[in-house]
């Protein structure tokens, strides 16, 4: 069918302009927005309402209230925290995590699609 | 019996502001469902202040990055944006009031948040009219800032508080010759302690930067209407394409005026962010409100914690959900790679900690009033920061006589609040 033809083209495409991000909510509820590359996972959240992510500092790594867990599979794209966001991390008011990082720090990018994010359940 | 009710008209915010959104989006939260408008005097969508004179003047972020939500979300939870106009008229008897903005557009209201901040304080003096010459406190400000660095190799920032401090970091790291005046005899310093100013002074300089203290400006000089240098009172003209104005902020307090609220160096609020008018509150830089952390005495802070919390509380008051203020103050600026946490309110210290080391850019100083914690300002110390801000939201306290001591970790010598009476620990 011409239909299936269409879907296998766009699955097999390596590039998507506009990566959809994965957010559980505090409570279990799934938010799947489309990301723009470049902008973080904490400004795509936030602009587009997830609730949990608190993020009062905008961005700066000065708060530690984005506080999200990586999903596992999603890790990898990530690689680790860097010496300002690890001692951040350390202030949280969640658990930390060895998949713990702040959202603000995760920037968008091509192969993101599909990147999923636990919100932490206590920001501040 | 709901559809016998008469239909409010709603809320109206004034200013569409980091508080003005927050007021917003925590009505809908805690259940609101009448009719919320915002208007804002920008033609664009509600976006952050603070990264203008950092992230954005840096070239690290863009315009969209730091709008506060997207078009759809507001459209999704009700919330009407009246973008490109300004209130003019406005009257409210505490049930029914009632806003003509500049383009004749009347708005009717049956609550009313004023979250409409402050603008920059002006320099009154010859000169300040010459292109080159600017303030840096909106969006439009920080992309002619930009656009004129572009072409600039010398800049002088007349000011040297966070704004004009973030900005010179900014002018520098690119490259161009950056001279910072300032007329008090240290910088930022209704901000911080003596020993941080002069930390400051001295980072700057290292990084090329020029720091005069106790200067101050007669005029601007320039050619063809553009500025060329700034002159100073001694007679000396310093070089500049680019002046940068930052001499702080004034309230706007042109509505509340006319509708008749205390105002006092800005709006007077309580700690649930009402006026002096029910029905009215007030949030964000254009509010004046009782010390969060010891009720003495009236603060404004300029600040997204304060923007975001005060518009928290006084979202839950216009709800008839009243809850008090009780956040602590937090603050940060980002001045190249130096990144400055301050947690607290130091006003009327009697001592000051240091810890850690200056030279290596890595330190805190801790305030204390007779030996209670007050504040803390960490310059590249994030478990500092986090610890002290964690203590004075839980009541603890750290001795002064052990935090100077840099081996030991502040967090191991936290004393937790005494406990509640019948409790033992």
């Amino acid at each position: 069918m011409n239909t299936h033809a269409t879907e296998s083209a766009t699955a097999g495409s390596t590039l998507v302009a506009a990566p959809t991000i994965r957010y559980y909510a505090p409570g279990g509820v799934l938010f799947e927005i489309e990301g723009r590359i470049g902008d973080s996972v904490m400004e795509t959240g936030v602009k587009n309402g997830v609730p949990g992510i608190v993020a009062e500092c905008g961005g700066a790594c000065s708060c530690a209230t984005c506080h999200v867990y990586v999903d596992e599979a999603s890790l990898e794209l990530v690689g680790a925290p860097d010496d300002l966001e690890d001692d951040m991390l350390e202030g949280t008011a969640s658990e930390r995590l060895p998949n713990s990082r702040l959202s603000c720090q995760l920037r968008i990018q091509a192969d993101f699609n599909g990147f999923t994010v636990h919100v932490a359940p206590e920001q501040i | 019996m709901t559809d016998q009710r008469r239909p409010s008209p709603g809320t109206l915010i004034v200013g569409a502001s980091q508080s003005g959104v927050q007021v917003a989006v925590t009505m809908r939260e805690l259940g609101y469902s009448d009719p919320i408008t915002i208007v804002g005097a920008e033609n664009q969508l509600p976006y952050q202040l603070p990264p203008l004179s950092k992230a954005f003047l840096s070239g690290t972020a863009d315009e969209e990055s730091l709008e506060l939500r997207t078009a759809a979300f507001y459209a999704d939870k009700g919330i009407r944006l009246v973008l490109g106009e300004q209130v003019g008229e406005i009257r409210f008897d505490g049930t029914a009031g009632e806003a003509v903005t500049d383009a004749g557009r009347v708005l009717s209201f049956d609550l009313l948040a004023l979250t409409v901040g402050a603008a920059a304080r002006r320099l009154a003096l010859p000169g300040v009219e010459l292109s080159g010459v600017g303030y840096l406190r909106n969006m439009a400000d920080a992309r002619r800032l930009q656009a004129d660095l572009a072409t600039a190799e010398s800049v002088a920032v007349i000011g040297g508080g966070f704004i004009g401090l973030e900005a010179a970091a900014a002018a520098r790291s690119f490259g161009k010759n950056v001279t910072v005046l300032e007329t008090a005899d240290r910088l930022i310093a209704r901000a911080v302690a003596p020993e941080v100013s002069e930390f400051y002074r001295a980072a700057h300089e290292r990084r090329g930067t020029t720091v005069r203290l106790g200067m101050s400006v007669t005029g601007l000089v320039g050619s063809n209407g553009r500025v060329t240098g700034v002159a100073l009172e001694d007679g000396e003209v310093v070089a500049a394409e680019v002046v940068l104005i930052g001499i702080g902020v004034v309230p706007r307090l042109e509505i509340a005026e006319q509708l008749g609220l205390e105002c006092q160096g800005g709006i007077v609020v309580d700690e649930f962010a009402r006026t002096s008018l029910p029905g009215v509150v007030a949030a964000g830089d254009c509010a004046v409100m009782p010390n969060p952390l010891t009720g003495e005495g009236r603060v404004r802070l300029e600040s997204m914690q304060n923007a975001v919390d005060q518009a928290k509380v006084a979202a839950a008051t216009l709800v008839g959900q009243p809850a008090k203020y009780h956040a602590v103050p937090w603050f940060w600026s980002d001045q190249g790679n130096l990144k400055l946490q301050i947690a607290g309110l130091s006003t009327g210290y009697d001592q000051i900690v240091l810890r850690g080391d200056q030279q290596a850019e890595k330190f805190s100083v801790l305030y204390y009033r007779a030996g209670h914690l007050l504040a803390i300002d960490s310059v590249n110390g994030v478990p500092d920061y986090m610890t002290v801000r964690r203590a004075l939201a839980q009541g603890g306290q750290i001795p002064a006589g052990l935090a100077a001591d840099s081996s030991v970790p502040l967090k191991s010598i936290v004393v937790s609040a005494a406990p509640a009476a019948g409790v033992l620990a």
